[in-house]
């Protein structure tokens, strides 16, 4: 068995972020898990630029960010175990974990923080219609395949989703000499970043059909032809608005899900909006000593957030295990009003922790002129703030003082919409 | 020349096979495509039934009762995913209690074992999940098992005690000589020939195609399709026997079950369709199936679908199996029309086959030492102090490829490297499960296809997803090409 006042799980960029962090408030012996044979988590494939703007203030790839946390690391004497796959976690914060040298082992931290990341949604998930041959990928394997491995997975290529990583995918194939026939989104509006709208759709001629939806993959053994519709305001197909192309591959980018089955094998609750752990404003998790943080706690655009909330996580397990402390048994609950899918953390400790919060959310439809509004359980407005666009896929975040709180037990964050049309 | 050829590696082929690697014979089994098990044997509901369907005094219902019998200890002796779950006939109104009592006594006609009729509270016991019922009809002898594995395992013990299996065989010929058989087959392009004294048509939906090389087919087969939800194992719990509905005016009604390995599944639908190998799924369909499965389960959470598929019945205007002698001559036999219970069945078809080819002349001496049991290696499985001893022995059970299911390297390698070895993806999830979880070989597929490609010494390129042409990738990026 091992010991460690403090235990990582996940060397993506939140995992090497929470690592420096803590180490810098005077933790001395960490240990960062990693499954994968490198650190930097799913920066690793991410091969384009346009990762450190806002921490950095500049523009870095993928790896090149990884490579500064990884560089960090390598400056202290954090333990970072490799190829090492975390197994199970169970309440009284034992890790059970497996490698080549070690073999089975077990891990007692006093803390420990959650950075696993997220998966993508596959086929099944969304059950698309059709046979099942090869050349169905998720984007993000095909990246993999093409930024890492070195192999092309297709030469005539349909994207369904317009998230990021699917319009990063949309350039990278092309680049490597492959046509992308179309990226297709249900949604009438696009879940990618501005930027890489125009970036890897528009400097490339790629069509964009916004309202549309794969509704047919043909093909015996590998993909033939993709059938597309069009949707109504329900999502519905509308039949005789079919389109048939004729490719070999389809790539999905229809969402992340935070990897939190290690997070239910500890017992610790999950937000069903987030689909992450319920959280207090220190990061902590509802089992004391807890902490999450990056992709596993909820699904972020942007690394720099992610670091940013790592480091937060870092401090407060430094915090807590250099000088122990527990929460409130009355925090303040946040709760989503209209407009709002989601916040992080859900739960404020007024009693313990930073006197200023960063809130994240994310609103569930596109709006356009609204006002951010928190609101205490007695209608008393805590926070107001006008801003002129909100879409689903950008993250909001906004700084809370917590001593607005005082006094209060719930607070509601919604969108007042329409009045404040520009 | 042959004692036996077989037909086809599906579950009645690769049962066969076992039962005859008994003797001393000298068998060979022709498959058409890259691996066993990948026609209907891999895509049906691994429902071991419990034997109240068919009409007593079929040869269905006798095979059906004596199979599940025999499956639950095949699978001890194999290593083979099976639990023995029970089922419930679910009847919703006093129509459907009278459908079960007539299942009930047909069970008890057919010699099934511990049939009860359950009340409405005793069902909700049972199964707190389920919508309010009057009554349902429990068989504690039904349970689920992993078809393929079952498959796999009896091909490998069958391999291993000398049947030659030769896949990527598609047989397009035979000839009758009035002793032994001239059986042609495309390989590769390539025409080969195989010869042998006695032959058996195993090859499910296809049989009539085979049957018709010798015979005209005393039957027309009408191909059927069913398709079906597979959820993640967090649903795996929602319920813990086979939840069927009775048969009514409506249909067959779907059935929602834990599967051997802990997902939910559910399904069947059942249509016609012209086409034999197509297996596609449709919006109306699947919508039918979770309109339908609501009837007994309105919790079921479909955002932890993990994936859909279909399989084809090899229906015709029978009910019952057509297991027969080829009226050319009785050194052929043709198993037709094998549908639903067929997997539970197949032992005891095989059983069956073995003395009809005795009967027709062939000699059975058994041999001095045959192995019976064949095990692989399931690291999630092992106690902490096995998992230690493994790794310790070989590392690669160290390294876990396939993260939702936990699967290690060493299992992969297994795999590849087995009796029957695994040399496409989906081979290798049908061996040891890596990608069968929720990430459906997200994470894991690249690294399984340089394993195969690793161990075969194969270029990365020519490793298949599933059946031939079914490719990943088609070559090198320009940085891959510096890289080599
Ligand atoms: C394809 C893609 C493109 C993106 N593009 C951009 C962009 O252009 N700009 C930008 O700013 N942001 C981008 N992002 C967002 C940003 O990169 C991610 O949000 C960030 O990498 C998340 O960091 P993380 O550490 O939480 O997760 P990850 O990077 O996923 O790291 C999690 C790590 O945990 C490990 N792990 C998981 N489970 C276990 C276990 N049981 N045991 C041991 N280790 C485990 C994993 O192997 C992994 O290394 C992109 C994200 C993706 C997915
Ligand atoms: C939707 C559905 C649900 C079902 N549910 C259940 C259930 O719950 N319980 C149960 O007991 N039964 C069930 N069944 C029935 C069961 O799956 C089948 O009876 C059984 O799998 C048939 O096995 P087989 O070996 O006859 O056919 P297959 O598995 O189809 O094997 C035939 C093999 O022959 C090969 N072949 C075909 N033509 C040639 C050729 N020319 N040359 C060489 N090889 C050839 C094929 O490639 C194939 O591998 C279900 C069936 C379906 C479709």
């Amino acid at each position: 068995m091992f010991q460690y006042d403090l235990a990582i799980i996940g060397g993506g960029p939140a995992g090497l972020a929470a690592a420096v962090s803590a180490w810098n408030e005077g933790v001395r012996s960490i240990v960062i898990i990693e499954r994968d044979d490198v650190t930097g988590g799913i920066l690793n494939q991410c091969i384009h630029n346009g990762f450190g703007l806002h921490y950095f203030k500049e523009e870095l790839t993928g790896p090149e960010y990884a490579g500064r946390f990884e560089q960090m690391v390598a400056e202290t004497s954090i333990d970072v175990k490799k190829q090492t796959m975390v197994l199970n976690i169970t309440p009284e914060k034992m890790i059970y974990a497996v490698n080549p040298t070690d073999g089975y082992f077990a891990i007692s931290a006093k803390a420990i923080v959650l950075s696993m990341g997220c998966r993508e949604r596959t086929r099944g998930a969304i059950s698309i219609p059709g046979d099942r041959p090869s050349g169905v990928f998720t984007a993000g394997t095909a990246q993999r395949y093409v930024n890492i491995e070195g192999y092309m997975v297709g030469k005539r290529v349909v994207i369904l989703g317009s998230g990021d990583i699917g319009l990063i995918m949309a350039r990278r194939m092309t680049l490597e000499g492959a046509k992308v026939l179309a990226v297709v989104e249900i949604m009438p509006y696009s879940n990618g970043l501005n930027r890489n709208l125009v970036q890897c759709l528009d400097d490339y001629d790629i069509p964009l059909y916004l309202s549309h939806t794969v509704t047919d993959i043909r093909g015996k053994r590998r993909v033939e032809q993709v059938v597309v519709s069009k949707v109504d305001e329900n999502r519905a197909p509308i039949p005789g608005t079919e389109m048939t192309f004729d490719c070999d591959t389809l790539l999905l980018s229809v969402g992340l899900i935070p990897e939190n089955e290690l997070t239910k094998s500890a017992g610790i609750p999950i937000d069903r909006r987030s689909n992450g752990a319920i959280v207090f404003d220190d990061m902590q998790t509802e089992l004391e000593g807890v902490f999450a943080c990056g992709n596993v706690l909820h699904v972020h655009d942007l690394v720099d957030f992610v670091t940013a909330e790592s480091m937060k996580a870092g401090k407060s397990a430094a915090q807590y295990i250099l000088y122990p402390y527990q929460h409130t048994d009355q925090p303040v609950e946040l709760q989503n009003g209209p407009g709002v899918t989601y916040t992080v953390p859900q739960k404020l400790d007024l009693t313990a922790g930073e006197a200023k919060t960063d809130l994240f959310f994310r609103v569930n439809h596109v709006i356009h002129g609204g006002t951010i509004t928190v609101q205490a359980e007695d209608g008393t407005v805590l926070f107001s703030r006008k801003k002129a666009h909100m879409l689903p896929a950008e993250m909001e975040k906004i700084t809370l003082d917590k001593s607005w709180f005082v006094g209060h037990h719930t607070a509601t964050v919604s969108i007042q919409e329409g009045a404040n049309e520009k | 020349m042959y004692d036996v050829i077989i037909v086809g590696a599906g579950i009645c082929g690769t049962s066969l096979a076992r039962e005859l690697s008994k003797y001393r014979l000298s068998v060979c089994c022709l498959e058409r495509e890259n691996d066993v098990a990948d026609g209907t044997t891999k895509a049906n509901s691994g429902i071991v039934h419990a034997g109240y369907d068919p009409l007593p005094g079929t040869q269905m219902a006798k095979l059906n009762v004596v199979g599940n019998a025999m499956v639950e200890q095949l699978c001890k002796d194999l290593d083979v995913p099976y639990r023995k779950n029970g089922s419930l006939v679910l009847a919703f109104d006093d129509d459907e209690m009278k459908t079960i009592q007539t299942l009930y006594e047909r069970g008890v006609a057919n010699g099934v074992p511990d049939l009860s009729i359950l009340s409405g509270e005793e069902v909700a016991k049972l199964e707190p999940n389920l919508n309010p019922v009057k009554g349902a009809l429990y068989a504690k002898s039904a349970g689920v098992v992993s078809p393929w594995e079952l498959a796999i395992a009896q091909m490998e013990v069958a391999v291993q005690n000398g049947v030659e299996l030769y896949l990527e065989r598609e047989v397009n010929g035979i000839t009758w000589n009035g002793e032994s058989f001239a059986v042609t087959a495309a390989h590769n392009g390539e025409t080969e020939s195989y010869e042998a004294r006695y032959l058996v048509n195993a090859a499910g939906v296809d049989a009539d195609t085979i049957e018709s090389f010798i015979n005209e087919p005393p039957y027309h087969t009408k191909p059927n399709k069913g398709q079906y939800y597979l959820l993640d194992k967090s649903q795996g719990n929602l319920v813990h026997t086979v939840v069927f509905q009775c048969p009514s005016k409506l249909g067959k009604g779907v059935l929602v079950s834990p599967t051997a390995h802990g997902n939910l599944i559910v399904g069947p639908d059942s249509v016609d369709q012209p086409d034999k190998d197509d297996v596609s799924v449709t919006a109306d369909r699947l919508a039918f199936i979770r309109n339908a499965a609501a009837r007994s389960c309105s919790k079921i959470n479909y955002r932890d679908s993990i994936r859909n598929f279909a399989g084809i019945r090899a229906q015709s205007e029978q009910d019952e199996f057509l297991i027969h002698y080829s009226p050319v001559t009785n050194q052929m036999v043709h198993l037709a029309n094998i549908k639903s219970p067929g997997l539970t069945s197949s032992p005891a078809i095989a059983l069956e086959v073995v003395e009809m080819l005795q009967k027709a002349g062939l000699v059975l001496e058994e041999k001095d030492s045959y192995q019976t049991t064949r095990r692989f290696p399931r690291f999630r499985e092992l106690s902490e102090e096995e998992k230690k001893r493994i790794i310790e022995k070989d590392p690669r059970y160290g390294r876990i490829i396939c993260r939702c299911e936990s699967i290690t390297e060493g299992e992969i390698v297994a795999a590849v490297h087995s009796p029957v070895p695994a040399t496409t993806v989906d081979a290798v999830k049908r061996r040891c499960n890596a990608g069968m979880g929720r990430c459906q070989g997200g994470f894991c597929s690249p690294r399984v296809v340089e394993i195969i490609a690793r161990e075969l010494h194969r270029a990365p390129e020519s490793i298949c997803k599933d059946k031939a042409g079914s490719y990943i990738l088609i070559g090198k990026t320009t940085k891959g090409e510096e890289k080599a």
